[in-house]
């Protein structure tokens, strides 16, 4: 089968020496759901500056709660970042531990955010009723399954540190930090626009 | 796809035991048969919109008429004869299909797939088995596009545009229903497949080139393959959000493009344009490389003006992101940006101009060979300028108001992508045909199928132009309502009976393709004697395309070079001395 060895066989004369092919190709994913979450962003910014009576999410959502949420985010690219350099430090344990914590993280956002869709939803607000409940559930969940899709793949990546993986190559801790930062970059964004102004 | 490489299984440098016949033509990794079966399907598809481009042309010549014979077969549930409501149908669904399901994959799928690796001098993709899963997913989008034609109330019909509210409202018109919701997920899955596709290609292009293959010692056919996957990396994913939200308007309820809910039907035009104004490009840009390489070739002269060609490929790839605009000039957009989208649409003429010069200058003192790829090219270089130029009138605002949605429009846009790009993949098939299967395809047969398809094309498409500039709008079943285009009736049977002559002459390429396949003359490795390093290697290629890895010394357009006797000098040949770069 040719699938392994096409990227291997090139691996002795790599054209850009330091940059594995698997981390170029994650950045150029990553620059086209860049310009996925740019549409839904500018669909959104355009649709909220014609609406003049537009309904501010601080008037329905609790901002403070929200503001709580962000920071367990950014505090779970924190814990990335650490699991990558305890790895590449050579601290296995403190890595399979940290990628835990990041994985736990983003579990407890995606709660935090559940809870405010039902929240939401009690309130009779559904993707129907206006354009801020279409706006907020699509922004707010094309980001959660990101979030979600996250979380397995840090999962899966603890799963395999847990059973000794990464004691060489520590690339697969770094391509799931790369889209984990992404997607925490995201929300910073998101926060911003739905939140706070 | 049993038979696209019917000698690559009895090859003897197969380096891997063999596999199953599910793995190696069906399920397979190779991007040599993944690229076979772009190939392949897409050419199933221009059939099928070919069809209904004559179904369409058939209506415009002498409306509302029983079709004889066939007629129970097409339209059988009404009496014999075309329904208003399919007119809008088939017009949807010929753009559609021509466009994402052939255009599209034809150029970046078979052809970017089977050459991107042999060009660069690489074994495979970076990624095989994304490759794979990329086809994969054009597949059932093929499906559930052709499963839209059998749901209640038929397939879509809002234009291959879908422009809200016909694509957004469930009961505007028959084809809002399912159909539209169908039309919706295929694209949904084109898009993905694209972009997997884009990844895998930039990815090889950036990192698996052979030693010694400098970005600027690639040639136009890799470096137009390269922008356009960049194009396609970052104009896809916003039809996506797009596709994704009109879905949601038409099941969950949301208002993004209804203005009943606040919503902003213009939005709509927006984010398609973002994306399909680029896809213009992607449509085009891949034929220009080809092209280039062929025409140099059988000029037997180094393409003139290099780097000139690949700055104009990345400068009209970066003002295609700015001129979406442009299609909107009529739709309500605040005026003012129009002068802004008319500006930066009227400075890609510029790049195109370069590369236009630059063509005639290759062919300029060359020692021509008209072969049936190199008839094709230059075909493709003819063509593209009476479509270019006529998008430059199209793109000034005054004459807009003018010629918008007219026929005018549809005879640019068919310059554009028939003559430019198909001519294209005409003269691309008939090249690398021997590289692909191993045998040569029919010369005098690839001529007489040239002069039947240009002629032929020049007499259906022009006439478009007169009949826009008479006023006569595009999309409509029967223009002879209107009495001011009543006397267009003439023109319109004329174009149509050399329409059936274009198709016909179609059938010619595809006996030749068939019978060349099994009955060929045997190629050699290098029949046109070019430069590239698909010609270094066997025809077909072996499973990891090259014996030995390639070393490449020099640019690829080496022709008539004086360093050497013969008048190519190929691109991994090592010359002793070496000599400076």
């Amino acid at each position: 089968m040719t699938h392994t060895t096409a990227a291997e066989h090139h691996h002795t004369t790599p054209v850009w020496e330091g940059i594995k092919t698997v981390k170029f190709a994650i950045w150029l994913f990553l620059a086209s759901e860049i310009m996925f979450f740019a549409g839904l962003i500018v669909a959104y910014i355009s649709i909220r500056y014609s609406d003049p009576n537009w309904l501010l999410a601080s008037e329905l959502l609790s901002v403070p709660l929200v503001a709580l949420n962000t920071f367990i985010l950014i505090f779970s690219s924190v814990t990335m970042v650490l699991a990558f350099d305890s790895a590449e430090q050579g601290d296995l344990q403190k890595s399979r531990y940290l990628l835990l914590a990041t994985a736990i993280l983003g579990i407890v956002f995606l709660s935090i955010q559940g809870f405010e869709w039902s929240d939401l939803m009690h309130e009779g607000i559904q993707a129907s009723t206006n354009l801020f409940g279409s706006t907020f559930y699509t922004l707010t969940g094309f980001h959660g399954a990101h979030v979600a899709i996250g979380v397995i793949w840090v999962l899966s990546v603890t799963a395999k540190a847990f059973r000794g993986g990464y004691a060489e190559d520590h690339l697969g801790i770094e391509l799931a930090g790369l889209y984990w930062h992404f997607v925490d970059l995201v929300w910073i964004i998101l926060f911003t626009i739905i939140y706070l102004i | 796809m049993s038979t696209a490489t019917p000698t690559a299984a009895t090859h003897k440098d197969y380096r891997y035991a063999p596999v199953s016949f599910w793995r190696r033509y069906v399920f397979s990794t190779d991007h040599k048969i993944i690229g076979v079966q772009f190939l392949f399907s897409s050419l199933l598809f221009f059939i099928v919109g070919g069809l209904i481009a004559l179904l369409m042309r058939t209506q415009l010549a002498w409306p509302w008429q029983e079709i004889p014979v066939l007629g129970q077969y097409i339209y059988g549930s009404t009496g014999n004869i075309l329904s208003p409501e399919g007119y809008p149908a088939l017009v949807t669904m010929h753009g559609t299909i021509m466009i994402f399901f052939f255009i599209i994959p034809v150029l970046s799928g078979a052809f970017g797939n089977f050459l991107i690796p042999l060009m660069v001098g690489a074994q495979d993709m970076a990624f095989p088995r994304l490759n794979m899963l990329s086809y994969w997913f054009m597949v059932p989008a093929f499906l559930v596009m052709i499963f839209g034609f059998f749901v209640e109330g038929g397939t879509a019909a809002a234009g291959w545009t879908s422009y809200v509210p016909l694509s957004a409202l469930p009961d505007m018109v028959p084809g809002s229903g399912m159909g539209q919701t169908m039309w919706i997920i295929s694209l949904l899955l084109v898009g993905t497949a694209s972009t997997m596709g884009a990844i895998n290609y930039i990815t090889t292009i950036v990192m698996l080139r052979a030693k010694g293959m400098h970005m600027f010692r690639l040639p136009m056919t890799i470096w137009a393959l390269f922008i356009t996957a960049i194009l396609v990396l970052l104009a896809t994913p916003v039809l996506t959000s797009a596709l994704l939200l009109l879905l949601f308007d038409r099941t969950i309820g949301t208002t993004f493009f209804l203005p009943e809910g606040g919503g902003n039907p213009l939005m709509w035009q927006h984010l398609f344009w973002f994306y399909s104004h680029p896809a213009v490009y992607i449509m085009i840009l891949p034929a220009m490389g080809m092209a280039s390489d062929i025409i140099s070739c059988f000029a037997r002269k180094p393409l003139f003006g290099y780097k000139p060609m690949v700055f104009s490929i990345m400068a009209i790839a970066g003002l295609g992101f700015i001129v979406w605009g442009h299609h909107m000039f009529q739709s309500g957009m605040n005026p003012v940006l129009g002068i802004t989208f008319m500006t930066s649409t009227m400075m890609i003429a510029l790049p195109s101009a370069i590369k236009t010069f630059n063509w005639l200058g290759t062919l300029w003192q060359g020692q021509i060979h008209l072969t049936a790829p190199m008839l094709n090219a230059l075909a493709f270089v003819s063509t593209f300028v009476i479509g270019g130029l006529s998008g430059v009138f199209a793109a000034a605002t005054p004459v807009d108001i003018f010629l918008h949605d007219t026929y005018w429009i549809v005879g640019h846009i068919h310059y554009v992508l028939f003559g430019g790009s198909l001519f294209g993949v005409f003269g691309a098939i008939q090249y690398w045909f021997p590289k692909m299967f191993g045998r040569m395809m029919n010369e005098t047969w690839g001529k007489v199928h040239f002069i039947l398809t240009f002629v032929s094309f020049n007499l259906v498409f022009f006439p478009m132009f007169i009949l826009g500039a008479y006023g006569m709008p595009r999309r409509i079943a029967d223009p002879y309502n209107y009495t001011f285009l009543s006397n267009l009736q003439g023109t319109n049977q004329f174009m149509t009976i050399s329409a059936y002559v274009l198709a016909l002459s179609q059938v010619i390429l595809f006996v030749n393709f068939f019978v060349s396949l099994y009955r060929g003359r045997k190629a050699a490795d290098n029949p046109w004697q070019a430069n590239t390093l698909e010609w270094t290697t066997t025809s077909p290629p072996p499973l990891e395309n090259f014996h030995a890895l390639p070393v490449v010394y020099r640019g690829p357009y080496e022709y008539s070079s004086p360093e050497v006797e013969e008048d190519w000098l190929p691109q991994n040949r090592e010359l002793v001395p070496a000599p400076a770069d």
